[in-house]
């Protein structure tokens, strides 16, 4: 099953006559913004010189190498004639020292271990050196059984082996931030601590907060983006500063309303989150900074044991950092000397000239012959997704297992994932069926250029991610399996005289809007009530893509543009891709707990730039 | 099934030098550097933009034109609101300029009419200048808009506040109609 099929009518992403053909490591241009600058006429000498700036690359060339570039689509501006070298303005700036693919082996993030105990011991009220939070609403409900301290601070890292080792900011020093593996049902307790440079320079902003994403978390502790602090800083809706902020994740199922017995639903689930910054104003840069790490939880239908002979266990590939694989997949741009560059000044968002894979460029992974879960997740500010698996020249089927951190009712087969910023895609690879020796590649074929959203053109070859070598017989037998249920959920009943709320996203004078209006951080744009289930209407207008999270709760698609969303999109969801014009209506409930939560585009540039509306849930 | 053999026989041709040495040479990232162009205050003053004005400070910057009659004078108001909420903090902590979208248009006295108009008080400085270097400062400062029709309109560039620090290299930006208390803390959040 081909899980874009539904989207041909606005994609052209299989156009047999698709001129784009790219090298390895990429070669965006900035074609948008440059072109407006050729426009203008603009000299390059009205720039002050900069010491160790790079000779300018030759029109229309890319600086690392001599890719020809794919005939613009229609609608696009052309490459500026002349050699306009406005390098903090380009969305996309190629300039980054060479580097060799497949040079280093993938990390795997650590697993997070458990304190035995946190000094000062966490209280439902905050403590005298934390931040000034509201008190945790389920403390008492959900006692914490499990205690994580999670310390945020610049660290050294290397990109690739031919980069300078640089700062970066990192959940416990790395980046990305280790991996948090929990159970349903029992509660944990995340002291996050930041320490963070307060003289930090260049782009970023030394306040955290943290968001669980996609986390059914009470508000206190889902990272509102004025929830930010710093030992002498704090964001507008909290009431002082703090070294630290405890974070009270119940690790429960939605709704404990309507199903009572297991304290929430079952199909409500949620198996691969991520957790990152959200501090307002400067997501996009703290995270481009290295600020993300995996948060996986398991139930008793994806157990996490491969032989596990519960009734009921998937037995989906698992032991995670072995089998189960996380995966976070990031642009990312450098300067002439090998360092991060992230231009603070493109209103509309960056996008990178190279891939990293759990913060390496172009890692490769050394596999056996079995099955194995990747947990894809696309981590980036901006850019836009299309992955295939290629295995000597053709492309190869692979099974998608969830979506959005969700398992589907059923397996897909599917020859290619697509994931907007923030979306997850669990896929089960089954290398038993190559030849020891053999090299596949995971490869993005989609063109994305600039802040608006992918070109829609599948570049040809496209650029390999990451390589996989399997290199290795398994030492037993595989017993994982990919059963042909998954997590059974219902259709999507819509009630009687359901409420239907109407969004609209759209940029008026230069400004992202929501429903025309700005966002306003105190004032809740809708007021909710718990447990009542509501349709929402997405709209995304003008000519931008649109990545709509929406905290606290997942959502069923009921139609996109009027019709029956496609497959892989059936389950329930948190990131919602809205190209341009496109109406998305959506079922959702939001259970259990109250408080201001936020839905926002996860383009985090636009984010950044206030594309946010707040919404309160009430009882 | 296609084949996609090409990019395979690419990985043949990778660079073989490790650029690593020459890399380091950058002695670390590159902080942003900024036009240093020769603008006109509204009071007819000469000033260049760099070293005058935003070198080492925290600045608010917005972008007008005189003859702006019904989209810019909101967004004025809304800074005024800021600069009384921050009083004697504008001129030495925080600068706040407002360039004109219309520098052929608009002389240092045109400038003074509009401030005029809407009672802008002292320590927040106008500007106009050539308009090719004008133009140089808006793109640079992200005031566009990716589509070329909505960047031809001016209007498009009157809604936006830059925010940042130049000592930092940190920048943001709000909404010129953002609630006045959410701009100052976007603005004291840099202090």
């Amino acid at each position: 099953m081909n899980q874009t099929d539904e989207h041909k009518q606005n994609d052209k992403d299989d156009d047999p006559g698709n001129p784009g053909r790219r090298l390895f490591g990429i070669a965006g241009t900035a074609a948008g913004v440059a072109a407006l600058a050729a426009q203008a006429d603009l000299a390059r000498d009205t720039l002050a010189p900069a010491p160790g700036a790079a000779p300018p690359a030759p029109a229309g060339v890319a600086a690392t190498g001599a890719a020809p570039r794919a005939a613009a689509p229609v609608g696009r501006p052309a490459l500026p004639a002349a050699d306009v070298r406005l390098d903090f303005m380009k969305s996309t700036v190629v300039r980054g020292p060479a580097t060799p693919p497949f040079l280093v082996p993938l990390p795997i993030p650590e697993i997070k271990k458990p304190e035995s105990g946190l000094s000062p011991e966490p209280t439902r009220e905050a403590g005298k050196d934390e931040a000034g939070r509201l008190p945790h609403q389920a403390w008492e409900r959900y006692p914490p059984r499990s205690f994580y301290r999670l310390r945020v601070r610049e660290a050294q890292h290397s990109f690739h082996p031919h980069l300078p080792e640089q700062k970066i900011w990192g959940y416990d020093g790395v980046t990305p931030g280790p991996t948090f593996v929990v159970k349903y049902g029992e509660p944990v307790l995340v002291r996050i601590e930041n320490d963070l440079p307060d003289e930090h320079r260049g782009f970023g902003s030394p306040e955290i907060s943290t968001h669980l994403h996609n986390g059914h978390t009470p508000s206190e502790s889902d990272g509102f983006p004025g929830d930010y602090y710093s030992r002498d800083k704090y964001g507008p809706t909290l009431t002082r500063a703090g070294r630290y902020k405890d974070h009270h994740y119940p690790n429960k199922l939605s709704n404990t309303a309507d199903f009572p017995d297991s304290d929430g639903d079952p199909a409500a689930a949620l198996g691969t989150l991520w957790y990152h910054d959200h501090r307002m104003e400067f997501t996009s840069p703290n995270v481009y900074r290295g600020l993300a790490g995996f948060y996986l939880m398991f139930d008793g239908v994806d157990t996490g044991d491969e032989r596990d002979p519960a009734p009921g266990a998937l037995r989906l590939p698992s032991g995670v950092g072995q089998y189960d694989i996380p995966l976070v997949f990031q642009d990312r741009s450098f300067d002439a000397g090998g360092y991060l560059y992230f231009n603070q000044f493109d209103p509309e968002g960056i996008v990178g000239e190279k891939f990293l894979v759990n913060g390496k460029i172009q890692p490769y992974f050394s596999v056996a012959r079995r099955k194995y879960r990747f947990r894809c997740l696309n981590g980036s500010s901006v850019r836009f997704y299309q992955f295939f698996l290629v295995h000597e020249g053709a492309y190869q089927p692979f099974t998608l297992i969830a979506n959005d951190g969700n398992l589907l009712p059923a397996p897909l087969v599917a020859d290619r994932l697509r994931l907007a910023t923030a979306e997850r895609g669990d896929i089960v690879v089954d290398f038993s069926k190559f030849p020891l020796g053999s090299k596949l590649y995971f490869v993005n074929r989609l063109e994305h250029l600039d802040g608006r959203g992918p070109t829609g053109l599948l570049l040809d070859p496209g650029t390999p991610v990451l390589r996989f070598d399997v290199d290795r017989e398994p030492d037993q037998p595989d017993p994982s399996r990919v059963p042909d249920v998954l997590r059974p959920l219902p259709p999507p009943v819509i009630p009687r005289n359901v409420r239907v709320r109407k969004w609209e996203f759209d940029r008026e004078n230069d400004q992202w809007t929501v429903n025309s209006r700005l966002f306003d951080l105190n004032k809740p744009a809708a007021i909710v009530k718990r447990g009542v289930e509501e349709i929402w209407e997405l709209k995304g207008k003008g000519s931008w893509h649109h990545p709509v999270h929406i905290h606290f709760e997942e959502a069923r698609i009921l139609t996109r543009n009027g019709l029956a969303p496609p497959p892989h999109e059936r389950g329930r969801k948190d990131v919602f891709e809205l190209r341009p014009g496109e109406v998305l209506r959506i079922l959702i409930c939001f259970d259990d707990f109250v408080g201001k939560y936020i839905m926002h585009c996860h383009n985090t540039v636009h984010e950044d730039h206030h594309m946010m509306v707040r919404f309160d849930v009430v009882e | 099934m296609h084949t996609r053999r090409s990019f395979l026989a690419m990985a043949a041709i990778a660079p073989l030098v490790n650029p690593l040495a020459q890399a380091r040479a950058g002695r670390g990232p590159r902080p942003t550097r900024l036009p240093e162009v020769l603008l006109q205050t509204h009071e007819g003053r000469d000033v260049h933009f760099y070293t005058d004005l935003v070198k080492d400070r925290l600045v608010v910057l917005n972008m007008m034109y005189a003859n702006c009659a019904n989209i810019c004078p909101p967004n004025t108001a809304s800074l005024l609101r800021v600069q009384q909420a921050l009083g004697s903090r504008i001129g030495r902590d925080v600068f706040m300029y407002s360039l004109t979208l219309q520098p052929a248009i608009d002389k240092p006295a045109d400038l003074r009419r509009y401030m005029d108009q809407y009672g802008v008080r002292g320590g927040w400085t106008f500007l106009t200048g050539e308009p090719r270097e004008v133009e140089l400062l808006r793109l640079t400062l992200g005031f566009y808009n990716l589509n070329p029709e909505s960047d031809a309109d001016l209007k498009q560039h009157t809604g936006m506040v830059r925010i940042g620090h130049e000592g930092r290299d940190r920048w943001s930006m709000v909404p010129a109609q953002a609630p006045t208390a959410q701009i100052v803390t976007s603005i004291t959040g840099y202090l």
